[in-house]
């Protein structure tokens, strides 16, 4: 070990040390330390239990079939929705990307917390290999989705292949609200008890266990359209569903009343980036 | 006799010139304070409900400290808790930002603020390897590559894929050890992780630091252990109130850290800072079997040692720590009270004696008793060390040797003159 340290005097440059930062200490340390982070915990999910798998698929499984008999045999409106039971459960799924994730990423700082304040470690790391791993169970609870999808009698479409484009926008806005809850969570450590409410509510206030269309124009019809996920998931149900079903743009109207969803999506990328970096380096001191 | 125990520490040969080596951390002005809210707000709620402003305490954990580290030193930052050394450390492993002051590095540097820090229960040691050393900033692949060898120093080839939960914690202790030194950064930062696992891994760390102290590699060590620092480092710095108060030769730095924290006088009655002692040996001395005090004992006999201390203040957890050393400073035994029989606190006024008999196994000589005692069950939490509460003498016949033991040895003798 130490003939390795005795190499010949290479050149020594001083560099400013620049102290802790969301991305420090380059980008392929970075990588691969996201990688392997969120691919160990991925496994380690799976590891304790002969069933693993089959635990992580219960969870929207049970809500699915709850829901499902709430909705086709209690209050019967699912009956008249095209194809409601795979839409459910896909846009359950699909939703748990954004529950799961951001379930996970607002305790992630917090929770690791030794390393923080112990390690020289990017801190962008951390809650977004919660949201890998929740993605990594998404993509693979898919595959069970898709299987439901094909015995149910759906036929397969070519705009299946724009699934990704889903997955990736609901990816996206994922991170975002991890990165904002995570850091604020350091702060003020109720975040994450009431950010479970909150997603309790976001999962009612999206189309996810009802087609946007049933809502009649009114005030709190607008007040959904504002939301992204209203837009991305009616999008996913044209693409992977139900051709027939309104588009995006058939429920907005016009391009233009597609702007508050767009602006409030880009709005909390732009935030939760800008929060975590600015409370990354102060984040071990507040621990 | 009294022994000036820091005088003759173990002799280190400081043989190495850095003046010609380059510059490999510099600091400048770094100042670094935290501001300590006195009712911490931590929730939501309570930012909303509290109408008052927080009213903050302003710690300045460092105030512009400056210094210089060349190439292939090892450095030791010395000073007692709460001097700032840690938040030093945290402040040039980009862990803190500072305040003010710049630091410059050339090379990567890797910290040890405390061993084993990312391990993972859930993964095997192969798993965890990987992913400490990438962590410390080497590749995947590198990373791979060195499990053979942290695994050999660590000796737990056979526990590869072994999950780390089912590691006993000398076993963990030994696999951070060696992580540690196979990081190849050209800057280690390490902090109070000298003494780990057993005497033979003991004996194998010390060896490491010693061809590290030779070596290419810059070392700076975080401690309160002055031994240490007088046996490794080339240089050291103290660091006191977030100053430095001394730097430079490594026994004059360890004399003054001495000097500031124990012999503050007890009797002072300065209350303010923690200067004074929290507890004081009133009384240290040897009993024979009857129960009567004697000043030396003869070769072999049973040494009845006892103390009695008063606390001056409430201590929590304490624990106490004896070690007899000889003329050359060398310290033949040690004992401390068993946790079991440790009371939980003592309060202020309250005193406390200590009896133990000890099997004496010291050859005969001169011996002073040192004392040491700690709060809160840890060790790096000195309340009191003092160098010399007791002397004696063990009288009999010479031997060679610092202490005996009966010890079989079977001898076998082979060629030399024939009858």
């Amino acid at each position: 070990m130490s003939a390795e340290a005795q190499t010949p005097a290479q050149p020594l440059e001083l560099r400013e040390v620049r102290g802790p930062s969301a991305t420090g200490g380059g980008s392929r340390r970075f990588f691969e330390l996201l990688w392997l982070i969120s691919a160990t915990e991925f496994k380690k999910s799976f590891h304790g239990t002969a069933f693993g798998y089959i635990w992580s698929l219960v969870r929207p499984l049970m809500l699915f079939a709850v829901l499902l008999v709430v909705f086709t045999r209690i209050i019967r409106f699912g009956g008249g929705v095209p194809n409601y039971p795979v839409m459910l459960l896909f846009n359950l799924v699909v939703f748990g990307l954004f529950q799961e994730g951001t379930g996970a990423g607002v305790g992630s700082v917090l929770a690791q917390e030794s390393i923080v304040r112990k390690t020289q470690f990017p801190r962008l790391v951390i809650p977004l290999s919660s949201v890998m791993v929740a993605l990594f169970t998404v993509a693979l609870n898919l595959i069970a989705v898709f299987a439901f999808i094909l015995i149910y009698g759906v036929n397969p479409m070519w705009t299946w292949l724009l699934l990704p484009v889903i997955l990736f926008l609901v990816f996206v806005l994922t991170c975002a609200a991890s990165l904002l809850l995570s850091a604020l969570n350091v702060r003020f450590r109720d975040i994450a008890i009431i950010w479970t409410v909150i997603a309790q509510v976001l999962l009612y206030a999206s189309p996810i266990i009802y087609p946007f269309e049933i809502i009649l124009p009114s005030f709190l019809r607008d007040v959904l359209l504002a939301n992204p996920f209203t837009l991305i998931f009616e999008q996913a149900r044209v693409w992977i569903i139900d051709p027939t079903a309104p588009s995006a743009l058939d429920i907005a109207g016009s391009w233009a009343a597609m702007l508050p969803a767009a602006a409030i999506y880009v709005l909390t990328c732009v935030l939760g980036v800008w929060v975590f970096k600015r409370e990354a380096p102060k984040i071990a001191e507040r621990l | 006799m009294a022994v000036d125990t820091t005088q003759d520490g173990p002799a280190t040969p400081r043989g190495r010139e850095f003046d010609a080596e380059p510059v490999v951390i510099e600091a400048s002005g770094v100042s670094k304070s935290f501001r300590l809210p006195v009712n911490k707000i931590s929730s939501l709620k309570e930012q909303i409900t509290t109408f008052s402003r927080p009213d903050y305490r302003e710690l300045h954990a460092l105030r512009d400290v400056s210094f210089e580290i060349r190439r292939g030193e090892f450095f030791g930052i010395v000073g007692r808790n709460g001097s700032g050394k840690s938040t030093l450390l945290k402040v040039l492993a980009s862990i803190y930002a500072a305040d003010a002051g710049r630091v410059r590095m050339a090379g990567r540097l890797a910290p040890f603020i405390e061993l084993g820090v990312g391990f993972n229960p859930e993964l095997t040691a192969r798993e965890n390897v990987e992913l400490n050393g990438v962590m410390m900033g080497l590749e995947r692949r590198q990373a791979r590559s060195r499990l053979g060898a942290v695994l050999e120093f660590a000796e737990l080839e056979e526990f590869v894929d072994m999950k780390l939960k089912n590691y006993s914690s000398g076993m963990l202790v030994r696999l951070a050890f060696s992580v540690m030194i196979q990081s190849d950064a050209e800057i280690l930062l390490i902090d109070e992780v000298l003494a780990v696992g057993d005497a033979a891994f003991q004996q194998k760390c010390a060896d490491v630091f010693h061809e590290m102290r030779d070596s290419e590699r810059t070392v700076i060590l975080v401690t309160h252990d002055m031994g240490a620092v007088e046996h490794y480092c080339h240089r050291a710095m103290l660091l006191h109130d977030g100053e430095v108060r001394g730097m430079g030769d490594p026994g004059e730095v360890a004399r003054k850290y001495l000097r500031l924290n124990f012999e503050s006088a007890p009797s002072s009655g300065e209350d303010s800072l923690g200067e004074v002692a929290d507890i004081v040996v009133e009384d240290a001395w040897l009993e024979d079997g009857a129960g009567q005090r004697v000043t030396n004992v003869e070769k072999g006999e049973e040494l009845h040692f006892c103390a009695e201390l008063e606390a001056k203040r409430d201590v929590e957890g304490p624990t106490f720590g004896f070690t007899f050393a000889n003329p050359d400073g060398v310290e033949v035994m040690g004992f401390g009270v068993p946790l079991d029989d440790l009371p939980e606190r003592i309060a202020a006024g309250q005193r406390i004696q200590i009896r133990s008999r000890v099997e004496n196994r010291l050859a005969p000589g001169r011996y002073v008793v040192r004392c040491w005692i700690h709060r809160n069950r840890n060790i790096s939490d000195i309340v009191l060390y003092s160098p010399h509460i007791l002397d004696f003498v063990v009288f009999g016949k010479n031997e060679a040797g610092v202490a005996f033991f009966e010890t079989e040895v079977e001898f076998e003798l082979k060629g030399g003159e024939g009858r």
